[in-house]
């Protein structure tokens, strides 16, 4: 409990002073407003005259000042006066809580919001691999918001019904002990009961909500499913399986709300036995004369203040029990470690020699994907590397951009020990195209521009022609102007990939890495996307990833990998003399006539 | 999508929408009569209590005498009571009148849903149905019931204490009002604009809804691109941006309330310097006096509600314009009252006037262009006999699930006519083409609900054996007999517990027990492992026998076992065989295949 409230301390933190602030205007307003009745009574009884009243010293002394009692009764528009400006006092106290309560909300939804922003982008590669999108976004929205729903109303609301019920409490007692008395006998019951009653109807809540979720699953997967539901011709299915469900959330609904019927009947009719009886007991007493007429009129107004507040504890204490399970989600996000990037010491100038010495990895324990791997790629060379389903070649440039770190071995660049170099300097020197790229919903020249400060339009128009995705970009309506995902175009897979080629080549990495993102481009595209490259960064090292044979053989050196080790490596020429995997996947090719044959006269 | 954007409100009361929606709350009318009795009483109850305090000033303080103090106080006992049980029934009347709405919305909105064509689902996006159905239901019969009851509430207590205050004491009451018009143009000037500052907070709200969610999936991305810096900087100017509209709507609201309180104080201050000097002049006796101020107090609080109460209405009205449209949108396939009449409709089919579909499909001279006018196909022509296999092939977007769709009447071809069994098939019921229809997806798509229910769906009368039968035919039996609760375990939302070959395998056995006379076949891209490739290999064969079967396909096992192979291209059939004469013919169908074969090949060898 104590780590949850040092989190809400923590993002509340700048916003202290506000808060104090909203919380006196707001009781400051409170008493404002409480002088009102007490105006009206004063003049209800100099109206009177005889009854002498006991009014407060200061009180008195503002009486005589204006003239006291029998100029004020041939003026009675001062009084008029006074009410109004109290109200206008009131009100300006009570803009002053609604500003100075919202601006500390505000500030501390927003400190939280940009900590979870921060946070989440500083996690480690792995815990996004892992992590659940959907629970993810639940924890970073309708979280914060329950949080900010508190510190917005609520804590300012407990604030003020604490000040509230000690002032009005003490004015009553200084009034007149044996109505005071009476006047609070209540409250504790009223108090009870709301609290009671909203804990039981928490349940009720989450009865709601889960029918309503049922009712929502249903009606999805018909959207979804719709052609299954015609092609079956199951609409009368759908619909009674609909009722039932429409049904049972109708009638759960209902008694949740008969629930808070109630809550809201009973407690009002507590709260009106106590006014009455505040009432009578003041009338009989104001009868035998131990209270005046005014002080009746005081008790009546400021009964329903006292009043009023305790009815919302039990809400407001259920309210801070959500709150609290809120700050927990939050919290667990933020206490995750962050992925230390900037780790590592050495900022090398790198050039492309890379040298794997029998690494060894794994990204769960027991279940090694890489076993003593062993090569090397010479700066500016292209390598090409063919593998199994399983065999690492992801891995491989995973360990490269430090998303992972290996457990044995060495990799090293240029000489330096991988796990010595900065990890952020050393993404920003490799450029990594994986299948399915991701591209922000941005324009086209924002997401080739996206890695680079300032960049030109010049810069951009030229590596999407290297790209191959120029022309295909002036073809659409916007053109580079386009926005891509659910308010632009969706682009194809092949698009897509060169999308990302064109932002990764941008960034002039000395080192660039492709896993399999040509494979959605047809094979004529990949090699002009190749041969663009190779004319426009000839000496970066480039490691290519695929299964073509036409882009593997063309490479300076191919790595054949399989099981996490490699199996096979040399040029194209001298791999198709050696009996593996690389000759068998080439002879598909002119194997294929006499598979043909064999399979037509396998139906006949 | 232009026409999605939201509309949040709308200016105009349209008292059209509002006589439609009415139709919604007509059968219950009973309790709506008794709500507003209810609410009449309560707004009544409310006046009283006034009243009785300004009695007992009266007749006991100002006489100095309390006889009859304990009836005085078992009548204010019962009021209280009577306001008790009032406000219980009101709440609860209000809450079943707008549960009673919400579900006929509902009931009548999926009904119609079920109606309506494929094209609507083609434009519509599942997010906007599903907003309308859910959240735009439960506001407008929120607001049906709690904002009308509310706004009656309102009104009634408002009417009765002007009443109340005009036979007291006129002239004061006139005097008091004298305030109103003034509380009234500021409550319209205020409630509009604090609506707007609302309406730019939600729109924020869900731009960085959208930024989190796009900084948790391209979080990966970010890492290799080194751009958290600056992801993080173009966030903080959301939460910025928010952060100001926030606090711009919470000021506006906080100006509302002192202005609005202030006016009132105006009114209660003018009755206080009237009324006192009436009272000196000994025209009006205290308790009217002290009666009367608290009748003005309470006066003025409902008016703050009233303009709340306007806009949700408006705000509802969106709603329901929303909702209405989507109610009254007419299906675009129909089937003509003829045939209704003889063959009945969707929900209540008259099956014994249907004759047996042998399975006979004809195109003649189809043409077909999309609503939004994408023409794919043009004067085709096909014929299909019955029981054969027909297997489609070519590029995506060439036309074949075009072929297969208007087959199976999901759209009608805009030029031409499909013949089943000899007839157009506009002559004859959709349930009647459908309901001896299989289908099975390229993604399989199940329902919530246990496996042995997802079968059943194929057929709705079949008996567990059979439902275990056609499961065991497509050797589905193997993976559910390993499950813990075999035929009965749950499958999770969309079938989200199982795998793709697993589903893939349900789907089959589905189809199967439907033991349709036409099966249509959306052959799944991407394969699985292996063993379930093979089961479903060997599935389909079966699925396929003795039946008219449209097969868009993509392995080749499927391709090379059809009767007859179309390979279509812009629409149209450019070549038409089985698998041996294509072959020999070395034309597209010849390199279509050895390239796929290729590739079929080498995701072997690399699966090793």
């Amino acid at each position: 409990m104590s780590d949850k409230l040092k989190l809400l301390r923590q993002f509340i933190k700048g916003s202290m002073l506000l808060y104090a602030g909203a919380i006196i205007s707001t009781g400051l307003a409170t008493i404002v407003s409480m002088i009102s009745p007490l105006i009206i009574s004063t003049v209800v009884d100099s109206i009177i005259g005889g009854k002498l009243v006991e009014l407060p010293a200061f009180v008195e002394n503002i009486i005589s000042s204006i003239g006291g009692r029998e100029y004020i009764v041939q003026n009675l528009w001062i009084c008029a006066v006074m009410l109004v400006i109290l109200a206008i006092v009131n009100g300006l106290l009570l803009y002053a809580k609604g500003k100075w309560s919202a601006i500390a909300a505000e500030s501390t939804s927003r400190n939280m919001r940009d900590k979870l922003y921060d946070k989440l982008q500083n996690l480690s590669y792995d815990y996004h691999v892992k992590a659940e999108t959907g629970d993810l976004i639940q924890r970073c929205t309708s979280d914060v918001e329950t949080v900010r729903r508190f510190v917005a109303i609520q804590f300012v609301e407990v604030g003020r019904a604490i000040f509230i019920l000690t002032i009005v409490t003490i004015v009553l007692f200084r009034l007149d002990t044996t109505l005071a008395t009476a006047s609070v006998t209540m409250v504790p019951l009223i108090f009870i009961y709301s609290f009671i009653f909203f804990a039981k109807v928490k349940k009720a809540f989450k009865e709601s909500d889960e029918a309503e979720g049922r009712l929502s699953t249903v009606l999805q997967e018909n959207l979804t499913g719709v052609r299954v539901v015609r092609a079956f011709g199951r609409q009368a299915y759908e619909v009674s399986k609909f009722d039932e469900k429409n049904l049972e959330y109708t009638d759960i609904t209902y008694e949740l709300i008969r629930l808070l019927a109630k809550y809201w009947s009973v407690s009002g009719a507590l709260c009106m036995t106590q006014i009455a009886v505040v009432l009578i007991l003041g009338v009989y007493r104001a009868v035998l004369g131990e209270i005046s007429l005014g002080t009746l009129i005081v008790f009546n107004s400021y009964i329903g203040m006292l009043l009023w507040p305790v009815r919302q504890m039990g809400r407001i204490l259920t309210d801070l029990g959500k709150m609290l399970v809120a700050l927990e989600r939050i919290g667990e996000i933020l206490k995750t470690p962050d992925e230390i990037s900037s780790e590592g010491s050495e900022k090398p100038l790198i050039k492309g020699d890379i040298r794997f010495r029998n690494v060894c990895f794994e990204y769960e324990s027991g279940r090694p994907v890489l076993k003593d791997l062993t090569f090397e790629i010479s700066e500016g060379s292209t390598v090409a590397i063919l593998g199994t389903t399983g065999s690492g070649k992801s891995s491989l440039v995973h360990l490269l951009q430090r998303l992972y770190d290996y457990q044995e071995g060495s990799i090293t660049i240029g000489g330096v020990e991988l796990k010595n170099i900065n990890k952020k300097w050393l993404r920003q020197q490799i450029g990594i195209v994986l299948q399915e790229p991701f591209l922000f919903s941005k324009t086209i020249k924002e997401n080739i521009g996206i890695a680079l400060e300032n960049p030109n339009d010049e810069e951009i128009f030229d590596v999407a022609k290297t790209a191959s995705m120029h022309d295909a970009i002036l073809d659409f309506e916007k053109g580079y102007d386009t926005p891509v995902g659910e308010k632009g175009v969706t682009l194809s897979g092949g698009q897509k990939q060169r999308v990302a080629i064109a932002r990764t080549i941008i960034r002039n990495c000395p080192i660039l890495i492709f896993d399999d993102s040509l494979s959605a481009v047809d094979t004529e595209t990949d090699a002009a996307i190749r041969k663009a490259l190779k004319e426009r960064s000839g000496n970066v090292t480039t490691i290519l990833i695929s299964h073509r044979i036409t882009t593997l053989s063309e490479a300076d050196k191919i790595i054949v990998l399989e099981h996490g080790k490699v199996v096979q490596s040399g040029t194209h020429e001298e791999l198709i003399e050696r009996e593996g995997l690389y000759r068998r996947i080439w002879e598909l090719q002119n194997s294929l006539e006499d598979e043909l044959e064999l399979s037509h006269s396998q139906k006949l | 999508m232009d026409a999605f954007t939201e509309q949040e409100y709308i200016k105009r009361f349209d008292w059209g929408l509002w006589k439609k929606l009415a139709k919604f709350a007509v059968p219950h009318k009973k309790y709506l009569i008794i709500l507003t009795v209810l609410m009449v009483v309560v707004g009544a109850t409310d006046a009283v209590f006034p009243l009785l305090t300004k009695y007992a000033v009266d007749n006991f303080i100002m006489v100095g005498q309390f006889t009859g103090l304990l009836n005085f106080a078992v009548i204010y006992l019962f009021m209280v009571i009577l306001q008790g049980v009032t406000v219980y029934f009101l709440i609860a009347l209000a809450g079943k009148i707008e549960m009673g709405v919400c579900y006929d919305l509902r009931k009548t909105g999926f009904k119609r849903l079920q109606e309506l064509s494929f094209s609507y689902y083609d434009k519509t996006p599942v997010g906007w149905i599903m907003a309308r159905m859910t959240s735009d239901i439960q506001r407008l019969s929120g607001t049906i019931s709690w904002g009308l009851t509310d706004l009656v509430w309102g009104v009634t207590m408002m009417l009765f204490v002007m009443v109340a205050m005009i036979i007291m004491h006129w002239k004061l009451a006139l005097i008091t009002f004298a305030v109103l018009p003034g509380l009234a143009v500021a409550s319209v000037y205020f409630q509009k604009r604090i609506l707007a500052s609302y309406r730019t907070v939600r729109k924020t709200n869900s731009r960085i809804t959208g930024g989190f969610n796009e900084g948790i999936q391209g979080a990966r991305t970010t890492k290799t691109l080194v751009r958290e810096g600056r992801n993080l900087v173009e966030f903080q100017e959301l939460t910025g941006e928010m952060y100001s509209s926030s606090v711009t709507a919470a000021i506006l609201s906080s100006i509302y309330m002192p202005i609005v309180m202030a006016l009132g104080s105006i009114g209660t201050g003018l009755a206080l310097w009237f009324g006192g000097k009436s009272v000196i002049m000994e025209i009006m006796s205290y308790g009217t006096l002290v009666a009367f101020i608290s009748y003005t107090v309470q006066f003025f609080e409902p008016i703050r509600e009233m303009a709340r109460i306007f806009a949700e209405l408006q705000y509802a009205q969106a709603s329901a314009e929303r909702i209405l449209s989507m109610i009254e949108t007419e299906p675009e396939i129909v089937d003509s009252n003829d045939v209704i009449k003889k063959m009945g409709d969707v929900f209540s089919p008259k099956v014994e006037n249907w004759s047996v579909v042998k399975g006979e499909v004809i195109f003649e001279d189809v043409s077909f262009t999309y609503k939004d006018g994408e023409k794919v196909l043009h004067n085709f022509n096909l014929h299909v006999k019955a029981g054969e296999t027909i297997a489609l092939v070519g590029e995506t977007g060439s036309g074949k699930s075009t072929i297969v769709n208007l087959a199976c009447r999901f759209y009608e071809p805009t030029k031409g006519r499909i013949m089943v069994d000899g007839e157009d098939y506009r002559r004859k019921s959709q349930l009647w083409l459908q309901s001896n229809l299989g289908y099975v997806l390229q993604s399989p798509h199940l329902f919530s609900g246990s496996i042995r229910e997802n079968i059943r769906y194929g057929r709705l009368d079949a008996t567990d054996k059979e439902i275990e039968d056609a499961a065991a035919l497509v050797n589905a039996d193997r993976f559910i007999g390993k499950l813990e609760k075999g035929y009965d375990t749950e499958v999770g939302e969309g079938g989200g517990r199982l795998s793709t070959g697993e589903k893939q395998l349900i789907s089959y056995a589905r189809a199967i027990l439907a033991n349709p006379c036409i099966l249509v076949l959306d052959e799944a891209t991407s394969s699985i492992d292996t063993e379930t490739e093979l089961m479903i290999q060997y599935a389909i064969q079966l699925v396929l026998e003795g039946r008219t079967s449209f097969i868009i396909a993509h392995r080749l096992s499927t391709i090379r076992s059809a009767d007859r192979i179309l390979l279509i291209k812009d629409g149209k059939i450019i070549e038409e065989g089985n698998h041996s004469t294509l072959i020999n013919r070395k034309g597209y169908y010849y390199n279509l295949y050895t390239n796929q074969f290729k590739e079929e090949r080498q995701a072997q060898i690399l699966r090793a």
